[in-house]
């Protein structure tokens, strides 16, 4: 299992939850169990989110591994200039 | 691609950390480089765009048929000749060109290809457009009122909890933050809390937009633009026309700048369409005015900022509101603001709210580091005010909270290893930080913080039959960014700089690319350049084994050259990467190494300004004596680019801080859409800006690279501020600090005096 | 519009065109003439990417009509170099890397020149404000003010020595 913490602005959607104990050994498979889990967060994780893994941020990895003691924040989708 | 745990950052080089000249220089300095206008077609039309007079205006009806008879006009677009869309591209077309309603001052409504720019012009003038005019609001709190004209129908703030009802101007909520804030407030001894706002800025890049469209009657196209990434215009572009990707060719022109502007489509499509209806190739070059109304500068902010902190400097609690208004379309840095405002410091209780609000402007546009100068102006103007209350040092009272490797971000995460003591440390020790100051004249400090990206990469590199080498690139260059991939593919191959070239290809030749953004091209494309040549080597490698008979994994790569390691390599004379590659012929054909990856890790990069500046008082004129910069780079490949990219920031964050806004009349017009009224510095503006570039490196790189682009455009306002406030005493509740309301403000204060 | 005849001296090469009276120096040297080293960075003479020379003074060509340079001598950045040989401000531009971009580069070269023309010997604040009508966004100008001072300090230095 790891934890999965909702960051900033996403709490809200996810109707004020902030925690989450998934299944999920990559992003895929946590955004695949967030979306089961909370329904109403799912068209925002289809959309597109940033995932912060032990502080690094992934946008766009799949595949990125995570392991049950990760420190995993889903925040909003992120771009530069 | 995830570097392994064992597979730290290279730290010794032959050429990363050098400073030769760039690949495209020669072509710079002598007007050969082709920019975006710089290209014509035979047969070529001029193409002009119909902009909104109004800031705020149903179109009832465009009558072009008087336009359309004038000798010479050959095709005209409006919003009929783009299919609506619902789809993550509804808002750029509406942006494109105008649907029911004129959204903003300058928004496209029609288009015209003509024989000439002077027919062009004229059948503009010819083309009726029926306008209802619409109450308007330009400003961010006013927009927020509950009286404010709506300007999307039925538009419901997202990220409130439970779900308003009612429509408004806001387009999303942001809360980001941890800890108890109320307990937080309960324990600070001294509590500052303020109120700011900015103006919106443009990105000012010199270059208009520009770009020449070539579509064929069988559906396919050839697009020649101005960009900060190619792939985007050709992805947008192709399904704005419903073209297939692949048949639409999108090559991007050297570049006259861009700071975030040009990572979106603004003219692109309208010229391919007029080039599909008129048959012919039609260029289309913005003029500068239309660069003002028309793209996107950044948002302008109203804040709130309130930090308390114990007697010792310890921060007890911090608080934010942050209103960025984005133009007529949701999507302003509002949420960047809000993550990057607190990020310098390590903060046990801290809460910032955002909000993304619609006001009748332009559709905003990334703008170097988006979001993140205003929040910084806010923030560290506020520090200063706290910082000597408290009697400390400001650089000493940001060390004291300063974030380190395992702080806990306001946006959530956990650092891992950043720069941000060694910045303070670094500008604490340099000579400027002690020089002594006169009358009128202060200093003042501000740090910054941005987070890097990385993002989706494919680079090729091929190897001549001479040795020789091409590298690939699919980002357009911006700041000399050849240079550092061709250092990168150089360090690898063992070869030296100049034997090889970088390029960067059109759409065609490589797969998809993201724009040049988010400081992410050194660090990404490097990445993926590093891991082309690795690549390539181990082809060499396999080449030079078959050669001599023995196995692949007997042979290494050492200083350009194949050497058989290890005990049962025997003895060969080693093969240089010109050997290898003059045989390829007969040991299995070209050799050439590519990589494609969605680089992540870019690891944030923090900065410290320090900047000296002389108030008259006589005029409220801000002179820039002294500037100083102190940033992490993680690894500098070009250590010129490098110090390039922090003064240029520093640069545009002065114009900022001193000259630069939008400014608006009641109408709703953009009253100073022009290089005259809209000041950029200039070189008599500015000071030589001195430079300290710190390497903490980036365990997300195989050289140790961060982005720098941005992060150096976060401070200068707030570190302008702090220096006029430590001039003259007075401190602005807006930027810019322009010379009437500094006057006004020392005028004020005087009578203040007197009184 | 019936268009004007123009003979000039661009470059040191004599050149003819046909304009119309409202076309500007920048429009003909650009769309008529291909020499598009000048850029239109705001066609009103506030960033100078435009400078040429016209009888040696510096000018905005985006300000100056196409018919205005009949019997005129015009410089652009086009004519820096001799041949292979760059002009010692293209080399000092490079070697300092006081361009990014490089759309401002023209401008700042041609102004550079006329200046060092006139004043071999600039003080910083010299360089600094007869830079001023030129516009760059990219680097902060130190870069571009350490070349120009730079060359002027190599051009004194082999003038004094020939």
């Amino acid at each position: 299992m790891v934890q999965v913490r909702i960051g900033g602005p996403l709490a809200s959607m996810a109707g004020g939850l902030t925690r989450f104990e998934l299944e999920a050994s990559n992003i895929r498979e946590i955004l695949t169990g967030l979306g089961e889990a909370c329904p109403r967060l799912k068209p925002v994780l289809e959309q597109g989110v940033t995932v912060a893994i032990d502080g690094e941020l992934y946008r766009n990895a799949w595949f990125q591994p995570v392991k049950p003691d990760s420190e995993i924040y889903i925040l909003p989708r992120m771009a530069g200039g | 691609m995830p570097l392994d745990a064992a597979d730290r950052p290279k730290t010794s080089f032959k050429q990363v950390g050098t400073r030769p000249l760039r690949p495209d220089g020669i072509d710079k300095v002598t007007g050969r480089a082709r920019f975006g206008a710089d290209a014509n077609a035979p047969g070529m039309l001029i193409g002009k765009i119909l902009r909104s007079p109004h800031a705020h205006a149903r179109i009832r009806k465009i009558d072009a048929s008087k336009a359309l008879a004038l000798p010479g006009v050959k095709a005209v677009v409006t919003k009929d000749d783009f299919a609506p869309r619902d789809d993550d591209l509804a808002d750029v077309l509406v942006n494109v060109m105008a649907r029911d309603k004129a959204l903003y001052h300058g928004h496209a409504v029609a288009a015209v290809a003509a024989t000439s720019v002077q027919v062009a012009r004229k059948a503009l003038a010819l083309i009726a457009v029926d306008y209802e005019v619409l109450p308007h609001v330009t400003d961010v709190d006013e927009a927020m009122k509950p009286n404010a004209p709506v300007i999307r129908d039925g538009l419901i703030t997202k990220g409130v909890d439970p779900a308003l009802t009612k429509a408004s101007n806001v387009a999303e909520r942001y809360e980001f933050g941890h800890g108890d804030v109320k307990a937080g407030f309960a324990q600070a001894e001294v509590v500052v809390e303020r109120e700011f706002k900015t103006e919106a800025t443009h990105q000012g890049y010199i270059e208009p937009h520009a770009c020449l469209a070539n579509v064929g009657s069988d559906g396919t196209g050839e697009l020649w633009v101005c960009t900060q990434g190619h792939y985007m215009v050709r992805d947008n572009c192709a399904r704005l026309l419903g073209m297939d990707l692949s048949k639409l060719r999108v090559t991007a022109s050297e570049i006259g700048g861009g700071f975030g502007g040009k990572t979106t489509v603004f003219i692109e499509p309208v010229a391919l369409a007029l080039s599909r209806k008129a048959g012919r190739p039609v260029k289309l070059v913005m003029t500068r005015d239309e660069v003002f109304l028309a793209t996107g500068p950044t948002s302008s902010t109203s804040m709130m900022v309130k930090i308390g902190a114990k007697k010792d400097g310890t921060i007890a609690a911090a608080e934010a509101l942050f209103k960025y208004q984005g133009g007529a379309f949701p999507g302003s840095p509002a949420q960047f603001g809000a993550m990057t405002a607190f990020a310098c410091y390590d903060l046990k209780n801290v809460k910032v709210i955002a909000y993304d609000v619609l006001c009748n402007r332009p559709k905003q546009a990334a703008y170097r580091a988006p979001g993140a100068p205003m929040a910084a102006f806010a923030v560290e103007s506020v520090m200063a005010e706290l910082g000597a209350k408290l009697g400390l040092d400001p650089i000493d009272f940001r060390r004291r909270n300063a974030a380190k490797q395992g702080t806990k971000a306001v946006y959530g995460p956990t650092f891992g290893p950043i720069g941000f003591v060694e910045t303070l440390d670094a500008v604490k020790n340099h000579p400027n930080y002690k020089k002594p100051l006169s009358k009128n004249q202060g200093r003042g400090i501000a740090s910054g913080f941005w987070f890097n990206f990385g993002g989706q990469t494919c680079v090729s590199l091929n190897i001549g039959t001479d040795g020789t080498v091409n590298l690939a690139l699919g980002t357009p260059d911006i700041g000399g960014s050849r240079a550092s991939m061709a250092m990168m593919a150089a360090e690898e191959l063992g070869i030296p700089y100049d034997q090889v070239r970088a390029v960067v290809t059109d759409t065609s030749s490589l797969g998809y690319n993201d724009v040049t953004d988010g400081s992410r091209v050194t660090f990404a494309a490097g990445a993926a350049t590093i891991h082309a040549a690795r690549d390539a080597v181990r082809k060499l490698c396999a080449r030079a084994a078959r050669t001599w008979g023995i196995p692949e994994d007997a042979v290494v790569w050492e200083n350009g050259h194949a050497k058989p390691a290890g005990a049962n390599a025997g003895n060969h004379k080693p093969l240089s990467l010109k050997e290898i590659s003059g045989s390829a012929g007969s040991t299995g054909g070209p050799i050439a190494g590519h990589h494609e990856f969605n680089a992540e890790n870019a690891g944030p990069s923090f900065a410290t300004h320090v900047v000296d500046v002389e108030v008259d008082p006589e005029t409220g004129r801000t002179t820039v004596l002294r500037y100083l910069i102190a940033q992490d780079a993680g690894k500098a490949v070009h250590p010129s680019y490098v110090e390039g990219q922090f003064q240029g920031g520093a640069a545009q964050g002065v114009g900022w801080a001193l000259n630069e806004e939008y400014v608006y009349g009641k109408d709703g017009r953009l009253q100073n859409a022009g290089f005259l009224d809209y000041r950029i510095p200039v070189a008599s503006d500015m000071p030589m800006i001195d430079t300290i570039i710190l390497e903490v490196p980036n365990p997300g790189h195989p050289y140790g690279v961060r982005g720098v682009g941005e992060t150096s455009i976060v401070p200068p306002l707030a570190a302008v501020a702090n220096a006029v406030s430590d001039a003259v005493g007075v401190r602005l509740s807006s930027v810019p600090y322009s010379p009437p309301k500094v006057l006004k403000a020392l005028n004020g204060r005087m009578k203040a005096a007197a009184e | 519009m019936a268009g004007i005849h123009v003979t000039t001296t661009i470059n040191g090469d004599t050149v003819e065109y046909v304009c119309q009276p409202d076309e500007t120096l920048l429009d003909v040297l650009r769309d008529r003439l291909g020499l598009t080293g000048a850029k239109e960075g705001c066609g009103t003479g506030d960033c100078g990417a435009c400078s040429v020379t016209l009888d040696g003074r510096l000018v905005c060509s985006c300000l100056v009509l196409g018919a205005e340079a009949e019997g005129r001598a015009i410089a652009t950045v086009e004519g820096l170099a001799d041949g292979e040989t760059l002009h010692p401000l293209q080399r000092k531009f490079l070697e300092h890397a006081a361009l990014q971009c490089g759309v401002c580069t023209p401008g700042f070269l041609v102004a550079a020149k006329a200046l060092l023309d006139r004043n071999l010997n600039p003080t910083e604040s010299e360089v600094r404000y007869w830079l001023a009508g030129n516009l760059c966004r990219c680097t902060g100008y130190d870069k571009i003010v350490r070349a120009v001072l730079d060359t002027a300090a190599e051009m004194r230095e082999s003038r004094n020595a020939a």
